[in-house]
């Protein structure tokens, strides 16, 4: 890791957290994105709705380059978060991973305790590059987790694996986990999709507060949360954006027909 | 009304038939595997002392015991899994967690499989080409071992590998977002949850290294000899190249020494497999998803 490089988040920018310009991207042959222009903006909630197969986890998973992963993916265009072209030569992969954190669809803590899933990242960064004592380990630990309201519900098993807590809880327990790294952005994956109605809600509660603090983006199939939980909305359909605008106005007078098809439930 | 109809009767028939073939197949496996034991128990049992395994063979290996044989395995196999598991292992990281998958990586994988099925004749001569001769090890420990290294180099590679891709793609991602390397995701994440797995293939490659004789036979073992290798430079008996050489170049050697050899050999194989599997066991008890 290169500590001497300059972070990312003192450097000035525009009002922008994630711009993407031309943004196209290829699986093989397939073509999955076309010329994708998005800016999300800083401090706001951003809902991405659209049919399935539209692209958007590939759209999300372009934004942190975990989609490099898959050797066969092709892209071109430039991806710019927080002013800077992740797609540059002298960009490390790691301090750009640092100010995304990313949330899966399913729940992916890690087979350890609840506090190293936690402090998975902070040991990470932080302890290797000064002392850190076991008070301070504590005293992050219990802010993230008071932060997604999950302290309560763990603070006497804190030592007990984190693949016991209920989907829910490990919902919450990613999203913890990403905080003690101090992102700037949260990417969303659907992280409702698999929880009951009542954890649906429960973290839907929680990243209404995250608000403000980090710049959010979440892909969602549910309307009614789209509506509810976001400042502005953008729609896909087939590797396309077709509209990006305030969500009120998106759901009441949507500039495009398809986004007015898609929204009154037209499409699958 | 819940009487069995004929179809019912037909259908219960059929099941019956084909468990009763599946439990017969079972028992075909069983029984020889029994039968071998049984018989090296039976014959060579009464062969087994403390004596016989802590002295040399003496008086044309008609007498005495298997020290030096034992001795000789035990270097042989270490010297190989030194050799083999840190190669093996990181050969199966790179082309798994670090590689692209392209056509490279394909080809190199398929010659890995390959390369498993080649007869052991003919990776000994190779050792001796290339161990003994070309790198002047001369007989010894260090050409033989090398030898059984590579032989089983393919094992520990596609277990490890198998191991590493059992291990949940989230959780690499998981550790990728928290600004993780590559190689930290493997050694918080990727090594502790395929630990197991990769033991597997030590254990398939301890049993095999340890009874194979081909490969040592030119390379590194010798008929008889009463001193322990010093270093991996000396030359040494081995328990498998000992049992070839009674039971088939040597006349006069007593039948129950001839099956006490085997026997000890099998025990080997057995004690190390039971050790590596309780030691998996136990990990795999750590394990929680
Ligand atoms: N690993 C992959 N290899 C090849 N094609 C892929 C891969 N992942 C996704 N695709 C294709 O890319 C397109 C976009 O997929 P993506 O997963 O981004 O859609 P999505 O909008 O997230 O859908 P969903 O709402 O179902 O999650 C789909 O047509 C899909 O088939
Ligand atoms: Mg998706």
């Amino acid at each position: 890791m290169d500590s001497g490089r300059q972070d990312p988040g003192t450097v000035e920018h525009g009002d922008y957290a994630i711009e993407t310009r031309g943004l196209n991207l290829w699986y093989g042959d397939f073509q999955a994105l076309f010329d994708v222009d998005l800016g999300v903006k800083r401090g706001i909630i951003t809902s991405m709705i659209g049919p399935s197969g539209c692209g958007k986890t590939t759209l999300l998973r372009t934004c942190n380059r975990i989609i490099e992963r898959l050797g066969y993916v092709r892209t071109t265009g430039s991806v710019n978060v927080l002013g800077h072209d992740i797609f540059g030569d002298d960009v490390e992969l790691v301090q750009v991973r640092k100010q995304i954190g990313m949330v899966f669809q399913r729940p992916n803590p890690l087979p350890i305790s609840i506090r190293e899933n936690v402090l998975f990242g902070f040991r990470l960064h932080e302890a290797r590059l000064r002392r850190v004592t076991a008070a301070e380990e504590d005293e992050v630990l219990e802010s993230s987790l008071r932060q997604v309201l999950l302290w309560d519900t763990v603070k006497d098993r804190l030592d007990k694996p984190a693949t016991g807590l209920s989907l829910e809880e490990q919902q919450k327990l990613c999203i913890a986990r990403l905080l003690p790294v101090k992102p700037e952005v949260l990417l969303m994956d659907e992280p409702c999709s698999a929880l009951d109605p009542a954890g649906t809600e429960a973290v839907e509660e929680l990243i209404w507060r995250l608000r403000g603090d980090y710049t959010i983006l979440i892909v969602t199939h549910n309307m009614a949360q789209a509506r509810r939980a976001s400042e502005e909305c953008v729609f896909m359909l087939l590797g396309r954006i077709v509209e990006h605008g305030r969500t009120e106005e998106l759901f009441l007078s949507p500039e495009h027909s398809e986004t007015a098809d898609y929204i009154e439930g037209r499409y699958g | 009304m819940f009487d069995a109809t004929a179809l019912n009767r037909r259908s219960y028939r059929a099941q019956g038939i084909a468990k009763a073939v599946f439990c017969l197949m079972t028992v075909a496996l069983v029984v020889p595997v029994l039968l071998i034991i049984g018989t090296l128990i039976y014959k060579g049992g009464p062969a087994i002392s403390w004596e016989f395994l802590f002295t040399p063979p003496r008086n044309g290996m008609t007498e005495g015991g298997v020290f030096p044989a034992l001795v000789g395995t035990i270097w042989l196999v270490v010297v190989a899994l030194l050799a083999s598991v840190p190669v093996g292992v990181a050969a199966a990281l790179y082309l798994s967690e670090y590689a692209p998958d392209n056509l490279l990586t394909r080809t190199i994988n398929l010659a890995i499989i390959n390369l498993a099925g080649v007869p052991s004749i003919v990776h000994a001569l190779f050792g001796v080409g290339a161990f003994v001769h070309f790198f002047r090890f001369g007989t010894s420990i260090l050409a033989a071992s090398l030898t059984l290294a590579v032989m089983t180099l393919p094992v520990v590679i596609v277990a490890t590998r198998e191991a590493l891709q059992a291990v949940p793609q989230a959780f690499r991602e998981a550790c990728w977002n928290m600004g993780a390397t590559r190689w930290q995701t493997i050694r918080k994440v990727v090594l502790p949850n395929s630990i197991s797995g990769i033991l597997t293939g030590v254990i398939l490659e301890v049993s095999r290294t340890s009874g194979e004789t081909a490969p040592i036979m030119f390379t590194g073992a010798t008929a008889f000899i009463v001193f322990l290798p010093e270093s991996v430079f000396d030359q040494t008996m081995a328990m498998s190249y000992h049992l070839y050489y009674i039971a088939t170049q040597q006349t006069g050697v007593p039948e129950e020494i001839t099956f006490g050899v085997a026997l000890v050999l099998i025990g080997i194989v057995l004690l190390m497999n039971a050790i590596s599997i309780g030691f998996r066991v136990y990990l795999r008890g750590l394990k929680k998803w």
